[in-house]
């Protein structure tokens, strides 16, 4: 029995779809290229190649290179103890895991800054010893955690609760002890996922806007990342230099979604194989 | 009879008590701590500050725009992600799999890139500002700017929680339905729909979520003039910028509470989707 | 020899296991028999280390082991779903439990790869050394489990539903083939099953379980021959249980006399019988017999089983050859004559 619809009414909501997705998805990509390469190469480049660009490039990679490690850090601890024990309260601490997605990025900033600025509660502590969070990079690593916060550990606790315990009881019957155990049975187990996890982390750690551009201060050259430098340059009429650091971070989305489009039906072969085993 | 040591707890697999105290401790400093500070410096404040501040007309339009606009974009994230969900999930056609890929885009983009790139694109000289600029209609600058850009960063949710949910939809069903005479329409608005509704009301409710706290997108396009085109997250800036740290603290706080709501729901929903879909396997 | 005295489990205000002690003795294969819930798989894992009891002890050839860990019991632990580790090849996992030795406790690698090809050949899967788990048919990864857990020559062998997660032709096969591997091996051996057949086939000794406490402890043939309680013969099945009045030292069931012959189920009032199919004789309508009518018949091969009609509307079922179905020309319907060679009897059950 057919229960398709007729091929003129699949082809008009294809076409309304695909219409839709081209409005929102493929004009603004297309539209950042344009605007980036509107006035030559040559322009580009050199857009790219300024000091404070170079200096916004290499702040955006420092923070990236530290939030993401403490990202996977936590993410492994915390989905190891939550998958394989039971304890009271498990689904409140999944959910507090949670808790930085729901919370605007703009607050997520605020919160460090009634922390550590000058009226916060650490703010006449750390000027006495000339510690400098706020408007410098401590500031900008630890807004930047707290809005990666959630996403390897999202990751890791489903699948490895899928995973069952099975397998690191049988190592440790075997005679594995516990930190074996993780390296050689439980991480080679969660590798693609935790991946997955690491490429959004990252995504999310380079292109961080709202939280960041809160507690920077906007020093250029200093506390500005790549998208607060784009703001800047987009502020200043700078379109050219604007939409070619903007498509850095765009080249960056379409990378991050390629892998992880890939990693997704190899995460999908994983999973259906050890539904069926 | 001897008795084993009850107070020590008998664990197989090691280091629940290490990973367990980790995970606590860096929830607290990062998260927990920050969050509680909002709270208690918003506690600070007395009744008039915050009659003063909630009777602003500023603040009031920021809200109702940031509400209103977040409602109606996740209205059409509703509609359009439940086609493109539909498209993706029911035709073949060519390239389906790289726009499946594609539809992620919003989560994978910088917001701040998006926002100066819809910006471009509405402005009156951009390539669809000229367009519908004759017509009279005006997007950037204009509330409706601000709604464009929450459309985009919602956009996935809807897909990705109803994709799934319509993947796992067993033909049989359908053809049941067809086979007791419903017509085409009937089957979609009397079988399936309802099967779609928790996931379709969950996505929906993310999309919300997320636009209302949306900040970097926002700001390019909407022209941020106060009291027309400010959203709630600007003003909380505009506020700190002025050093009015009550006042950014105060409007946080609401911001927060409403999102925290808004998390209840969700995943109130999430659980009526699970139980549904569980239900439908046995 | 395994023993564990007294032991007690919680799972929150379950009770696992009631009081349960228990003896395994050096080289036989034990069977945990009994339905979900009866506390069989908690006792294994309480054996392996996996679960700690909440009161009593566990004894590993005379040495307290109550408190010793799991990696340090020297036990061999086949899941039920095997637990293979699924990114190692099949000869990693064999040698895993070689390989994550220390120091001079680990063999040289020559050893350990010589050891991995032993177990393949003695579970028959010589070629299949590089191959995935996932790669594998649910019969080769049950014994990829079997051959990973002797890896470490354990003194005890514990197996959770050995067979429970194959189709009936291989876990047919598989049966016997443990069986003669054991036999080989020596090993002393535990396993769990919910399949009556299976403990009676394989084991040397059937332990049955009920609601955490043990029901008896016997050979195969005096399991299915002499059950303990009326749970043991209700599990094991095959078989009739009757309602009936008991007075003075006999059982009256639908006109049926017979004299009790257990000790232990003294008293008087009501109670219950049990009659194997096979234990019934049905012989011609004569007048000093109990009568009843042959409501159906179904031939299955070489017997033929009979389903009777006693006065008071009570069923039995019997079984015959068809040798005796011809002799006595049994048709639905035909009115007969019963005797039964063997009946057990509870009181108040």
């Amino acid at each position: 029995m057919r229960r398709d619809e007729s091929s003129l009414i699949r082809w008009l909501l294809i076409a309304l779809a695909l219409g839709f997705l081209g409005l929102f998805l493929v004009l603004p990509l297309a539209a950042v290229l344009a605007q980036a390469l509107g006035k030559g190469t040559g322009a580009y480049f050199a857009a790219l190649t300024q000091p404070d660009a170079w200096a916004a490039i290499r702040l955006t990679l420092l923070v990236a290179a530290i939030a993401v490690p403490v990202n996977i850090g936590f993410g492994l601890v915390a989905s190891w103890a939550i998958a394989k024990f039971d304890f009271r309260g498990k689904s409140l601490l999944i959910s507090l895991i949670d808790l930085p997605f729901s919370v605007s990025p703009v607050i997520s900033g605020l919160v460090f800054v009634l922390l550590f600025g000058l009226q916060g509660w650490f703010g006449e502590t750390l000027r006495d010893h000339n510690i400098r969070v706020l408007f410098a990079v401590p500031g900008i690593v630890l807004a930047t955690m707290f809005v990666t916060f959630p996403f390897v550990a999202r990751e890791l606790i489903p699948l490895m609760e899928e995973q069952g315990r099975e397998e690191e009881e049988a190592a440790i019957v075997l005679g594995a002890g516990g930190f074996k155990t993780f390296l050689t049975v439980t991480l080679p187990n969660v590798k693609w996922g935790l991946l997955h996890g690491v490429l959004l982390c990252n995504a999310r750690a380079m292109g961080e806007f709202g939280a960041v551009s809160v507690v920077s201060g906007h020093i250029r050259g200093l506390t500005n990342t790549m998208p607060l430098h784009v703001e800047i340059l987009y502020n200043e009429y700078d379109f050219v230099g604007a939409f070619a650091v903007a498509s850095l971070l765009a080249l960056l989305a379409l990378l991050t979604l390629v892998a992880k489009s890939a990693l997704e039906w190899r995460l999908r072969d994983e999973i259906s194989a050890l539904r069926q085993s | 009879m001897p008795k084993n040591n009850p107070a020590k707890p008998w664990r197989v697999i090691p280091g629940f008590g290490l990973t367990l105290g980790l995970t606590l401790g860096w929830l607290s400093v990062l998260v927990l701590i920050p969050l509680t500070s909002l709270f208690v410096m918003a506690s600070g404040l007395s009744l008039d500050q915050w009659l003063a501040i909630l009777a602003d007309t500023r603040v009031q339009a920021a809200f109702r725009l940031s509400f209103g606009g977040a409602l109606v974009a996740a209205l059409i994230n509703a509609a359009a992600g439940l086609l493109v969900a539909w498209v993706l999930v029911r035709y073949d056609f060519p390239g389906r799999r790289l726009i499946d890929a594609m539809v992620d885009l919003p989560f994978a983009l910088p917001t701040a890139v998006a926002g100066i790139a819809l910006a471009a694109l509405y402005a009156p000289q951009g390539w669809i500002g000229q367009l519908i600029e004759p017509l009279g209609i005006k997007v950037a600058f204009t509330p409706l700017g601000a709604i464009v850009a929450m459309v985009f960063v919602g956009l996935p949710f809807v897909v990705r929680t109803v994709q799934p949910v319509l993947e796992d939809i067993d033909s049989e069903v359908e053809e049941a339905a067809a086979s007791l005479g419903a017509g085409r329409w009937q089957t979609f608005t009397r079988v399936i729909l309802p099967t779609l509704a928790p996931a379709l009301l969950t996505g929906f409710a993310l999309a919300f979520a997320r636009a209302v706290g949306e900040y970097g997108s926002v700001i390019f396009i909407a022209g941020n003039f106060p009291g027309l085109s400010e959203i709630v997250p600007l003003l909380i800036v505009v506020r700190l910028e002025q050093y009015d740290y009550v006042g950014a603290t105060a409007i946080a706080a609401i911001m927060l509470v409403a999102s925290f709501v808004l998390l209840l729901a969700i995943n109130g929903l999430q659980r009526w989707n699970r139980d549904r879909l569980s239900r439908g396997a046995a | 020899m395994i023993e564990v005295q007294n032991i007690t489990k919680h799972f929150g205000a379950f009770r696992a296991l009631d009081d349960v002690s228990l003896v395994v003795p050096k080289g036989k294969l034990v069977a945990l028999l009994g339905p979900s819930g009866s506390g069989k798989t908690t006792l294994l894992r309480i054996l392996a280390g996996l679960e700690a009891p909440d009161h009593g002890r566990v004894i590993l050839d005379g040495i307290e082991a109550t408190e010793q860990k799991a990696r340090d019991r020297g036990i061999g632990f086949v899941f039920q779903h095997y637990a293979l580790f699924r990114h190692m090849s099949v000869a990693d996992n064999i040698a895993f439990g070689l390989t994550v030795r220390k120091g001079k406790d680990r063999p040289p690698r020559a050893e350990i790869d010589r050891r991995v090809g032993a177990l393949l050949d003695l579970v028959q899967l010589s070629g299949l050394a590089g191959r995935y788990p996932t790669q594998l048919s649910g019969g080769q990864r049950q014994r990829v489990a079997l051959a990973r857990a002797l890896a470490v020559e354990p003194r005890l062998l514990l197996l959770d539903e050995p067979f429970g997660a194959l189709d009936a032709q291989v876990r047919k096969e598989l049966r016997r083939w443990l069986r003669r591997l054991h036999d080989e091996l020596g090993l002393t051996g535990v396993f769990v099953t919910h399949d009556q057949e299976e403990a009676l086939e394989v084991a040397d000794e059937v332990v049955v379980m009920n609601k955490g406490r043990i029901e008896q402890v016997g050979s195969p043939a005096a399991i299915y021959d002499q059950p303990a309680t009326p749970f043991v013969y209700r599990f094991l099945g095959n078989v009739n249980s009757l309602p009936c009045a008991i007075h003075d030292g006999r059982a009256e069931i639908a006109g049926l006399s017979l004299a009790i012959e257990a000790p232990n189920s003294g008293g008087e009032g009501d109670g219950i019988a049990f009659v194997r199919p096979h234990d019934v004789e049905v012989r011609p309508p004569s007048d000093g017999l109990p009568r009843a009518v042959v409501e159906q018949l179904a031939i299955l091969g070489p017997v033929v089983r009979a389903d009777l009609l006693l006065p008071g509307n009570i069923s039995i079922e019997v079984e015959l050859t068809r040798e005796q179905q011809n002799h006595l020309s049994l048709a639905k319907g035909s009115p007969v004559g019963l005797s039964l060679r063997r009946a057990r009897v509870f009181a108040g059950a």
